[in-house]
């Protein structure tokens, strides 16, 4: 296997940071790092410590270059050689991440989910409209893996606070069995991308056949997250098996929207992509502008369609509510 | 009855086996006996649709709309009564016919 932690690689220009992995290169895991500078995006951070921490499992050996770049210290702060065995050949100081990322954690458990929401996103000082996105993808991201994935070295995941741009950016990633294995347990899906496409609608799960879920499992953790990216008008990311799905940002002067079908958002569908066995998340979600995290999470239910025929009614305004 | 979700999950509730065993322990056998349940979110201050959804869409899709008349929620900050208004309205919406 082999990855390529390019000078850029973020949601926007993600394919040619995948087109570049080759998991096919050799029994052992090859990194290769670019010489000049490395600005990458959660997403790539968390999928390279998925892969290293697979191959470490896997026994097989960890091959690459550090460049002597000062990204190489951002790198070593995120933790990232802490599943790469490669000798990043620098030393930092150790202290508290403050305020600008969350670094890379693997979390295989419940507990060690409850854990980096307790004591990890806390180290960002961030007032709750920073916090909350976070504490929210992490859980459903993570809680999807730990249910559905059967990743053998459970979820990798990371994050970055622009302060200046009031923007978070997020990253997931597992080695489990995809999300086309994953729906077909319960759903057809010829392909990756069909199944990917299945998997963002509100509803469809592939613990059961029935739309709107099982009692423990609505299907709607995906669908949720991207719906969040989207109404901050922001990029989401999904790559599974050998297709991308890239929800692209809303055009200025366009209100933004979400759609339950995510063929209807503005998006693109990348296939014949190299074949990640597993799936990987990237977020990105604009913090500022006055939208509160809570008006975000309500304007989802307006978008929460279902193909049901009960859907005229308004249940919700039977609520009851009480002080 | 009275449930307090922060007494179990703390002011972030996210954790859904919590969430089924609330639901299980609690919530259903009352419902299942005719009796109200106030699920009371006093100082739960985010939660997700995961959480919610394994506490409550059970019971709703088996009482139906009903369920409604003998649940009360209480001191929802906007954040959880939005999701829990889009959980109820989807389960209600993907309940099986009789």
């Amino acid at each position: 296997m082999r990855i390529v932690l390019p000078n850029s690689a973020h949601l926007q220009n993600l394919a040619g940071f995948i087109r570049k992995y080759d998991p096919n290169a050799g029994a052992n895991l090859n990194i290769r790092l670019d010489k000049r500078w490395i600005h990458v995006h959660p997403f790539a951070l968390a999928m390279t410590a998925c892969a290293g921490a697979l191959a470490r499992q896997r026994g097989q050996e960890t091959r690459g270059h550090v460049p002597k770049i000062n990204s190489v210290r951002y790198l070593l702060r995120m933790k990232l050689f802490e599943y790469v065995a490669l000798n990043p050949r620098i030393e930092i100081t150790e202290h508290e991440e403050s305020g600008r990322f969350i670094p890379i954690t693997q979390i295989r458990t419940n507990e060690e989910l409850r854990d980096a929401i307790t004591n990890l996103i806390p180290l960002l000082h961030a007032p709750a409209n920073v916090a909350d996105p976070i504490k929210y993808v992490f859980s459903e991201m993570v809680r999807n893996v730990l249910e559905h994935a059967q990743s053998p070295v459970g979820a990798f995941v990371c994050a970055q606070y622009y302060r200046q741009e009031d923007r978070l950016s997020i990253g997931i990633a597992d080695a489990g069995i995809g999300i086309l294995q994953s729906i077909r347990r319960s759903h057809a899906a010829e392909h990756d991308q069909a199944a990917i496409a299945l998997a963002l609608r509100p509803g469809i799960t592939g613990a059961t056949k029935r739309i709107g879920g099982t009692e423990t499992n609505a299907g709607a953790g995906l669908f949720f997250t991207k719906s969040i990216a989207a109404l901050s008008r922001n990029f989401f990311a999904l790559y599974s098996g050998n297709a991308l799905y890239k929800l692209l940002r809303t055009r200025e002067g366009q209100a933004p929207r979400v759609n339950a079908d995510p063929a209807d958002d503005r998006h693109n569908f990348t296939g014949n992509l190299p074949r990640w066995q597993g799936t990987v998340v990237g977020i990105n979600v604009s913090v500022g502008g006055g939208k509160a995290f809570a008006d975000l999470l309500s304007d989802i239910r307006k978008a929460y369609r279902i193909d049901v025929k009960h859907q005229s009614k308004q249940y919700y305004k039977k609520i009851r509510f009480i002080a | 009855m009275k449930v307090s979700i922060r007494g179990t999950t703390g002011e972030f509730a996210e954790d859904k086996d919590a969430a089924a065993r609330m639901r299980t322990e609690s919530i259903e056998p009352a419902l299942d006996r005719g009796e109200s349940v106030t699920l009371d979110f006093s100082g739960v201050r985010l939660t997700t649709q995961s959480f919610i959804h394994a506490l409550i869409s059970g019971p709703l899709r088996k009482h139906g709309e009903s369920a409604l008349e003998h649940l009360e929620f209480k001191s929802c900050s906007k954040l959880v009564r939005g999701i829990v208004e889009t959980v109820v309205q989807y389960s209600l919406e993907t309940i099986d016919e009789p």
